[in-house]
């Protein structure tokens, strides 16, 4: 034992000032909301912000550009067919950013309006999954018992068959085209997101202030719908930010295999399967639609790992 | 057990049954008509193909005809290579089988190990590389890396070298069986290394663990002997899944590689128009995943013990 702490202290050497009335009540740091404290904790996470950035580059290189250019998704250029990236004729002029593809077509013109047309796609599909899934998993979860057990059973059978197959298959049977492919993936893809949202809801229908509501006399309806699916939002948030790459994917694998939008319109996944037949001798026609198709998941992903770090500190790793 | 047994069991026949009757109101929804052709059929003509093909009879006893025949093995004709559906697809499926083994194989093994040496490393230069290449697993798709590795490798790297160490398509010596069965695995490998990283950290954390480290066992021991055989189970349950996701994008990637598997006939197919190949073969793939699934769910409850079969996951 150290000896200075055995040490007496004389009492009179201390003098009792009173408790500060002003400083004991007040808060010492500025109150954040769960939200402003999530953004903050956003804005520190690097890989998070830059692909934040790309997602914002993209979606106005695919609202500016087709608008701009010079050129048309289906002008062709016989004159320089398959060229190469930054191509500029010197007879007329024309400044090809990508390059033309075998057709004589601008593939920088192609690119972000397939851009166009895969995120327009892919927005839409998981929107309407969002919104499927949040009012099944809402219903779901809320009621519970038999009707839970039967509604999540559905979803079972459902999830049992792998949803790029019931995919190809409604796209067999509809009109080729962007609202097929829409339909399609919002038929099968809201599965998940019902899961999700009834896990939460049957966690917060036990909280106080749901029993409060219903001593109020809400309906069910209100509770569902004003007081359990605003707080699973942060949740609903990230997966959204996560179903989208899922989608984008699921639009170029299916123009890939050939199953897409028609022509004319050009989505990145038709763009990719175009440029995987010259392949071999013009790479850059797959690399470029393979880059953007990579990139955009790639963000999407990196934002939602971002996000659900930042809304949920718990679950950090 | 015998009734967890029983309601998985329930359940794939159930799934199997939707995905039936799913695939036939599909086919009879699919616009056109068989006889039509360039003439006109006269009315008795077209009666009696009809009757032939047993359309004339009811919807519900043409779904019970259609499922019956199915269940015995009998897919209908190909329309366009004029052979039965189990005929191509017994031919075709061992080429598909076995690329998609040797990529969940490989998908399984890597995918643990580089999830283990993340979740060890936590936090290092390691951890980030083996999660970077995780995402990016993630964020390509198949078809993209199936086509750029048989640039690189097949085309590339023979004309640098001189040396042609992968054919660019084709599937017969084991040179040309490695690109294909990575380039199918790379997605799954990555998913499998992020939950393995996740599981790892987890059991990591436990007091077990802790237990263990005090009384001086060796971080080898700890982490292949405690560790791992606890972390591992939740890669076990996705298995079913990543078998689905395998399965889907072999087509492609036979595509890729000119490889003559399910996956290229069931896109030819697409393509073709040939419904009877499509209803065919979606059925197998269907009945395929649902057993895997099956397989899946049973292996996992006989594996660990802490999962009480009897009271039934959901």
């Amino acid at each position: 034992m150290d000896k200075t702490i055995k040490e007496k202290i004389d009492k009179s050497r201390f003098e009792w000032v009173g408790a500060n009335v002003n400083e004991s009540e007040s808060i010492t740091r500025p109150t954040t909301s769960y939200w402003k404290d999530a953004m903050h904790r956003l804005s520190k996470n690097k890989a998070a912000m830059i692909s934040l950035c790309i997602i914002i580059l993209i979606l106005l290189l695919a609202i500016v550009v087709p608008a701009v250019s010079p050129y048309t998704i289906s002008e062709q250029h016989y004159a320089h067919t398959s060229e190469g990236i930054g191509f500029k004729d010197p007879d007329d002029g024309h400044l090809h950013i990508f390059g033309t593809d075998k057709l004589g077509r601008d593939i920088f013109t192609r690119v972000w309006s397939g851009a166009r047309i895969s995120l327009v796609i892919s927005f839409t599909a998981v929107f309407v999954n969002v919104i499927i899934g949040i009012i099944y998993g809402g219903i779901s979860g809320y009621l519970g018992g038999a009707v839970d057990n039967i509604m999540m059973r559905l979803i079972e059978i459902i999830n049992g068959i792998p949803y790029l197959i019931i995919v190809i298959l409604l796209m067999m049977v509809l009109e080729p085209g962007v609202k097929t492919m829409i339909i399609a993936y919002a038929a099968v893809g809201w599965t998940s997101m019902a899961r999700l949202v009834r896990g939460q809801v049957m966690s917060l229908k036990q909280q106080d202030y749901v029993v409060a509501a219903k001593v109020m006399g809400a309906k069910p309806g209100r509770i569902i719908f004003k007081h359990l699916i605003p707080n699973t939002l942060s949740v609903v948030i990230v997966n959204i930010t996560l179903a989208i790459p899922s989608a984008i994917f699921t639009e170029s694998f299916l123009s890939y295999i050939g199953l897409g939008v028609q022509i004319p319109i050009a989505s990145w996944g038709t763009l990719a399967n175009d440029g995987s037949k010259v392949f071999q001798m013009y790479p850059s026609q797959l690399v470029i639609p393979a880059i953007c198709i990579s990139l955009t998941m790639l963000s999407f992903n990196l934002l939602g790992d971002g996000l659900r770090d930042s809304l949920d500190p718990k679950l950090r790793r | 057990m015998i009734k967890y047994v029983g309601k998985r069991l329930f359940y794939a026949i159930l799934t199997i049954l939707t995905l039936t009757v799913l695939t036939f109101f599909m086919m009879r929804m699919l616009p056109g008509d068989p006889f039509i052709g360039n003439k006109a059929i006269p009315e008795v003509t077209m009666e009696a193909l009809n009757r032939k093909y047993g359309l004339d009879k009811p919807v519900l006893e043409q779904l019970i005809i259609y499922i019956s025949n199915a269940f015995r093995g009998d897919l209908g004709v190909s329309i366009k290579y004029n052979r039965p559906v189990t005929d191509i697809i017994s031919q075709a499926f061992p080429y598909s089988f076995e690329l998609g083994i040797r990529a969940l194989i490989f998908a399984t093994i890597m995918g643990v190990l580089l999830g283990i040496v993340a979740a060890v490393k936590r936090g290092t230069k390691w951890d980030s590389l083996a999660m970077f290449f995780a995402i990016v697993g993630v964020s390509v798709p198949n078809f993209i890396i199936g086509s750029l590795l048989q640039y690189l490798l097949g085309l590339k790297l023979y004309q640098w070298t001189g040396v042609k160490f992968f054919p660019i398509t084709g599937w017969g010596s084991v040179a040309s069986k490695l690109i294909p069965s990575f380039a199918l695995s790379f997605s799954s490998l990555a998913t499998i290394s992020r939950l393995m990283r996740t599981s790892m950290l987890d059991v990591l954390g436990q007091d077990y663990i802790k237990t263990a480290k005090s009384k001086g066992l060796s971080q080898k021991k700890i982490i292949w002997k405690h560790a791992v055989r606890n972390a591992i189970m939740p890669v076990i349950t996705v298995l079913g899944p990543i078998a689905a996701s395998v399965l889907t994008g072999a087509f492609v990637v036979e595509n890729i590689f000119s490889i003559p598997g399910m996956g290229r006939f069931f896109v030819m197919s697409i393509q073709d128009q040939d419904y009877t190949m499509i209803s065919g073969i979606t059925l197998f793939y269907g009945i395929f995943l649902v057993a895997a699934n099956l397989m899946v769910d049973l292996a996992y409850g006989f594996i660990d013990p802490r999962v009480k079969l009897t009271e039934g996951r959901e």
